[in-house]
């Protein structure tokens, strides 16, 4: 697994470089330039889920909810409150995290689809409410969200965000290769198990889930950065929708897949939406089709896939040259 | 006084509808493991099914009724087939995306061919007038509908030996495989019961509301949360569950506020779930 994990790293940073040259080299148009944008930013938030669902596997179905926390923070901070744009990005992402060890409180007593369905309907109480309390969320109108100076340009929050996303990787990637990220999957195997060998599952649990509100915290303040203006449809239940199929997709516990299934999957979508044009409607039709046919497939997502076609190859090698494989 | 009677009147009819989707999805919860997130969806095309055969065929309303419920338990067979099958053994939440994924397909289905929301009429249009209780003839016919499928369904799995066999195996699923009950076949009658449920739920309640492409989404969040609240599995959980939420809604629409009437809904469950983890009848652990 490790030499896996290491062959996806190098392809990962490869990829990255590829990224960093893209506006520079001008071979891509402005608006293909802001979905990049918006890719890496969702990227971010399916790692984040990716911490908690894909290595401590607990299915929280609140990250829209936490999204839309962080990018309200955020707003309110920096255009209300009137703060400078690093500090409000740092209480935004603090704050979203306080509120995920709350929630994390009372939800994380429960386990497997009864923590989806409460963090589910956190989040569904969360977007009523930023839906009705007007003086919040700015409702239907929304409110405007200031940039500074340094990001007003495309490519310069281009490039912000893709450094964002390379910390988030580097943070993730040092948490579960530490003793904390064994435990997070020891609770994912096996809870009991790993009571009995001295694992406090529970503030583990808390734990991990804070570590990934503070991550979407930052991808939530990211998008309304980019947005340039926030409203209440950010607090949807259906972003936890998305995120999940984008991490489930790109595959689950890997550091590749969120960012290969976000960028896939925002991609694919784009692109259907741009050539059916009447019919642009449809794309979902096929979406979802999609969705059913690969998780039925490719249980493992599409980083997964690949993993298991690597091995299969190899397989073959080995045995044509008649060694032993392994 | 009576403004409260007729509240808890209102909230029994919500409840109703509540109860017999809820059943459907505690039944395939309890029996093969799968959050079915997709059965607001069936019900959703329940009722237009309805509307077609009602209105475009010209059919009276209770052969209607009859014919959507057997064309939904076959659609549900289907969806077992296809969908949940192939999926069986995988992790739970693999599950989920694939139903996350039939709802796409269903909704955008319906939306392509009927974008507008559709009504259908009143079988009959009456209202009774009862110790200062105003009741529609179509919210009796709900109650009285709801409770005659409770009925049925408990008559099914009390007396038959297929319902017998559905209630072996929602108890000990390896057990019911060791004496011969085929797992195939009980996964099909399962969801062909639970989608007629919803189907049954969707005719009730088609003609007291607009028909629309999204009509099951916040539904079927409530139906999980009565499930969830009744604990997983539990049918008697289920109908207790749906009935109290029904009458909760109904009561804070009128004593609090209707912007907020989904908030409390899911703010109780919260709090049941933090106080008692499985549910309040103590469903299966997860």
């Amino acid at each position: 697994m490790a030499k896996y994990g290491k062959a996806a790293f190098v392809l990962l940073i490869i990829g990255v470089a590829v990224l960093l040259g893209l506006p520079q080299l001008e071979l891509i148009s402005q608006a293909t330039l802001n979905i990049f944008t918006l890719g890496i930013i969702w990227s971010i938030a399916t790692m984040s889920l990716n911490l908690v669902l894909g290595y401590t596997g607990q299915a929280s179905l609140a990250h829209g909810a936490f999204l839309g926390i962080g990018a309200y923070t955020f707003g309110i901070m920096a255009q209300r409150v009137g703060m400078n744009f690093w500090l409000s990005l740092l209480i935004a992402c603090l704050m979203t995290a306080i509120l995920g060890f709350l929630v994390g409180l009372p939800s994380l007593r429960s386990k497997g689809p009864y923590f989806a369905i409460v963090t589910l309907c956190f989040n569904v109480i969360i977007f009523k409410v930023f839906e009705n309390w007007t003086w919040l969320s700015g409702g239907y109108q929304g409110q405007k969200v200031p940039r500074p100076s340094f990001l007003t340009e495309r490519w310069a929050r281009y490039y912000f965000a893709l450094v964002m996303l390379i910390l988030v990787i580097l943070v993730v990637r040092q948490i579960v290769k530490s003793l904390l990220g064994s435990s997070f999957i020891a609770i994912r195997s096996n809870e009991n198990l790993a009571e009995s060998v001295g694992i406090k599952s529970f503030s583990t649990k808390l734990l991990s889930l804070t570590v990934s509100c503070f991550i979407v915290g930052l991808a939530g303040s990211l998008l309304a950065l980019q947005n340039g203006y926030l409203d209440y449809t950010i607090t949807n239940y259906l972003y936890s929708f998305y995120l999940l199929i984008y991490l489930l997709i790109g595959g689950v516990a890997s550091l590749a897949g969120p960012v290969v299934g976000t960028f896939g999957l925002y991609f694919l979508l784009w692109q259907l939406e741009k050539t059916m044009g009447e019919f642009s409607e449809f794309r979902w039709l096929m979406f979802g089709l999609l969705l059913i046919v690969v998780i039925i497939y490719f249980p493992m997502g599409i980083v997964g896939g690949a993993k298991r076609f690597w091995e299969w190859i190899k397989k073959k090698y080995y045995s044509r040259r008649g060694e032993v494989y392994g | 006084m009576s403004f409260f009677f007729n509240q808890v009147v209102i909230g029994i009819q919500l409840g109703s509808q509540y109860v017999l989707v809820a059943l459907g999805l505690t039944l395939i919860f309890g029996i093969l493991d799968i959050s079915h997130f997709a059965h607001g969806h069936m019900y959703m095309i329940g009722a237009y099914l309805l509307y077609v055969v009602m209105v475009l065929a010209g059919i009276n309303y209770w052969l209607a009724l009859i014919i959507v419920m057997a064309g939904l338990a076959i659609a549900g067979v289907f969806v077992e087939r296809l969908v949940y099958k192939p999926l069986r053994g995988q992790p739970h939440i693999n599950g989920f995306i694939a139903a996350i994924g039939l709802i796409l397909v269903l909704e955008t289905f319906v939306r392509g061919i009927e974008p507008e929301a559709l009504r259908i009429s009143k079988p009959i249009e009456k209202t009774f007038h009862f110790a200062g209780i105003t009741m529609e003839a179509q919210r009796l016919i709900v109650i009285v509908g709801a409770i005659v499928m409770i009925i049925l369904l408990h008559l099914f799995i009390k007396r038959t030996r297929m319902g017998t066999a559905i209630e072996a195996m929602a108890q000990d699923r390896e057990g019911a495989a060791l004496v011969g009950i085929s797992v195939n076949k009980m996964a099909a009658l399962t969801f062909a019961i639970a989608t007629a449920l919803a189907a049954a739920a969707a005719g009730l309640m088609a003609p007291m509301a607009f028909i629309a492409p999204t009509m099951g989404s916040i539904l079927i969040l409530k139906a999980f949360v009565i499930v969830v609240i009744g604990g997983l599995g539990s049918m008697k959980g289920a109908i207790v569950g749906g009935y109290l939420l029904g009458i909760m809604e109904a009561l804070a629409i009128a004593y609090i506020s209707s912007a907020y009437k989904d908030v409390f809904a899911f703010g109780i469950l919260i709090l049941i779930l933090a106080v008692r983890p499985t549910g309040l009848f103590g469903g299966r652990e997860a």
